[in-house]
C-alpha cells in the first residue's frame, strides 16, 4: 500500500514536472506547458460546493507555472473554445514510463489519457486510463441533451419512473 | 462537439427487478442483428437471475446459502463469482463481504454486490459482436460503454446527483469501459460495512469508472462500506470516479 501510495505521489510530481518542463526544441511541448495554465483554471472552476483532487501543490504549480511562462501565449490561442490535445514527454519514473495526454478545450481539460504507464506490478497498477468527470451542478433538461446515459444508485422498477433514465429514455436522445 | 450526432436506438425491459437500458448508435443500431443481440443479452441477464438471485428461494445460490446444496453442485459460475467476492474481501480487508451478519445476528450469503456488474460484463458480449455499432449496456445505473470507432464519438454518461435524483453532479465521456456507481439513493442504505454490519453513511454516492463492469461495481460498492476511508481506499487503488459526501459535496478522485 504504501508502496502504491509512494507510487502515486511520484506520478503527480511527474506530470506536475512534465507540465514545466522545459525543452527549446519540441512545439508540442510548447503546447503542453501553455496547457499548464489550463489545468490551473480547471481546478478552480470546479468552484463551489465541490472539490477536485489530484491537484498539484500549490508550491509545485507555482513552480511549473514559472517555468512555463514561454508557453503563456500558446496558452491564450488556445483558450478560444477549440479543443486542443497536448502530449508529454514520457517521464521515467521507479516503476517505469509515464506519459499523458491531455485534451484541452479553452481553459477546460476535457480527456486526459495515459499513452504509457507502469506495468511491472500486473494488474494491482491501474493507472488512470479514463476520462476525468466533469463536475457539474444542473438538471436534465438545463444542459444540451448530450448525456447518453445515466448512472446512479440502484434503481428499483418502482423508482424508475422518477429516475433520470426514464426521461432520457423517453426523449429518446 | 460540433458533428451532427448519431441517432441513437433505445430499448429498455424490466429484469432481475431492475431496468436494463440499451442504447446503440452506428450500423446495426435497429435491424435484426440489434433484436436478436439484444434478446441474447436479456437471455443471459434472466439466466443469471435465475442462478443468482437472493428474492428466488429456488435459485442455486438460495439453496446454498440455505446449505441445501454445495458450491460443487452449483453451475460452475458460482464458484467463480464466489472467488471474485472473496478476492473483494481480501483487497477490502473485510469490508467488502458476500456473506453477512443481518440485523439478526445470522450469517447469510448474498452475491449481489458482484453478481451485477458480472452479469452485465456478460449480456453485453453479443452487442459487442455488432460491427460498425456502438453500445451502452445500462443496468439499473450500472452500465458497459463501447464506442466502435476508438476515435468516434464517446458516449456521455450522467452522474446521478443521489441527494436530488433529477439532478446530475459530474458528466464523464466515455470510449470503451464501464461505470458504476453505488449509493443510497432509490432503495436507502442497503451497502453496510461488513466488517460492523452498520449502514455505512459517510459517503451519499461512489462513482467508479474502469475497463470492466465487475471490477468497477465491487470498488464502488467498497468504497462506500468504507465510508470516509473510501475515496482514499479509490486513490491507493490509482480509480477515477466521483464521490459524493453525505453533505453533498463532491469530489473528483483520479
Amino acid at each position: 500500500m504504501k508502496r502504491i501510495v509512494l507510487w502515486v505521489l511520484s506520478t503527480l510530481s511527474t506530470l506536475v514536472v512534465l507540465f514545466g518542463y522545459h525543452t527549446s526544441t519540441s512545439s508540442t511541448m510548447a503546447t503542453a506547458t501553455g496547457s499548464e495554465t489550463a489545468i490551473t483554471g480547471s481546478v478552480q472552476a470546479s468552484g463551489a460546493g465541490t472539490t477536485s483532487s489530484g491537484s498539484a501543490p500549490p508550491s509545485d504549480t507555482g513552480s511549473a507555472s514559472s517555468s512555463s511562462s514561454s508557453g503563456s501565449s500558446s496558452s491564450s490561442s488556445g483558450s478560444s473554445g477549440s479543443t486542443t490535445t497536448v502530449t508529454g514527454a514520457a517521464a521515467q519514473t521507479r516503476y517505469g514510463p509515464v506519459q499523458v495526454q491531455l485534451e484541452v478545450s479553452g481553459s477546460t481539460i476535457t480527456n486526459v489519457s495515459v499513452l504509457q504507464y507502469p506495468n511491472s506490478d500486473g494488474r494491482d497498477i491501474q493507472i488512470n486510463q479514463y476520462a476525468l468527470p466533469q463536475l457539474i451542478q444542473q438538471t436534465l433538461d438545463q444542459q444540451d441533451g448530450s448525456v447518453s446515459m445515466i448512472s446512479g444508485a440502484t434503481y428499483t422498477s418502482t423508482g424508475y419512473s422518477q429516475s433520470l433514465q426514464s426521461a432520457l429514455d423517453q426523449a429518446g436522445l | 462537439m460540433t458533428t451532427v450526432a448519431e441517432p441513437v436506438a433505445r430499448r429498455v425491459e424490466q429484469v432481475m427487478g431492475m431496468p436494463i437500458s440499451l442504447a446503440l448508435r452506428g450500423r446495426h443500431a435497429t435491424g435484426p442483428d440489434a433484436d436478436a443481440a439484444w434478446q441474447a443479452a436479456l437471455a443471459e441477464l434472466r439466466w443469471v437471475d435465475e442462478v443468482f438471485s437472493t428474492w428466488r428461494p429456488d435459485s442455486q445460490v438460495s439453496r446454498l446459502g440455505r446449505g441445501e446444496i454445495a458450491v460443487d453442485d452449483c453451475h460452475p459460475t458460482v464458484a467463480e463469482v464466489l472467488r471474485l467476492g472473496d478476492h473483494a474481501r481480501v483487497a477490502s480487508e473485510g469490508a467488502f463481504d458476500v456473506v453477512r451478519t443481518g440485523a439478526d445476528g445470522v450469517r447469510r450469503l448474498d452475491p449481489s454486490g458482484v453478481v451485477k456488474g458480472w452479469a452485465v460484463d456478460r449480456a453485453v458480449r453479443p452487442l459487442l459482436a455488432l460491427a460498425d455499432t456502438d453500445v451502452c449496456l445500462s443496468a439499473g445505473g450500472d452500465m458497459v460503454c463501447h464506442v466502435a470507432d476508438p476515435h468516434g464519438e464517446a458516449w456521455v454518461i450522467g452522474i446521478e446527483d443521489p441527494l436530488a435524483p433529477t439532478r446530475l453532479v459530474a458528466r464523464v465521456p466515455l470510449h470503451r469501459g464501464a461505470v458504476a456507481t453505488s449509493g443510497s439513493a432509490h432503495r436507502g442504505a442497503h451497502v453496510v460495512d461488513a466488517r460492523t454490519g452498520a449502514a455505512a453513511d459517510a459517503l451519499a454516492s461512489v462513482t467508479v469508472i474502469g475497463a470492466d463492469l465487475t471490477s468497477v461495481d465491487i470498488d464502488a460498492t467498497t468504497a462506500l462500506a468504507l465510508g470516509k476511508d473510501g475515496p482514499a481506499w479509490l486513490r491507493s487503488r490509482l480509480r477515477t470516479g466521483v464521490v459524493v459526501w453525505a453533505d453533498g459535496r463532491a469530489e473528483t478522485v483520479a
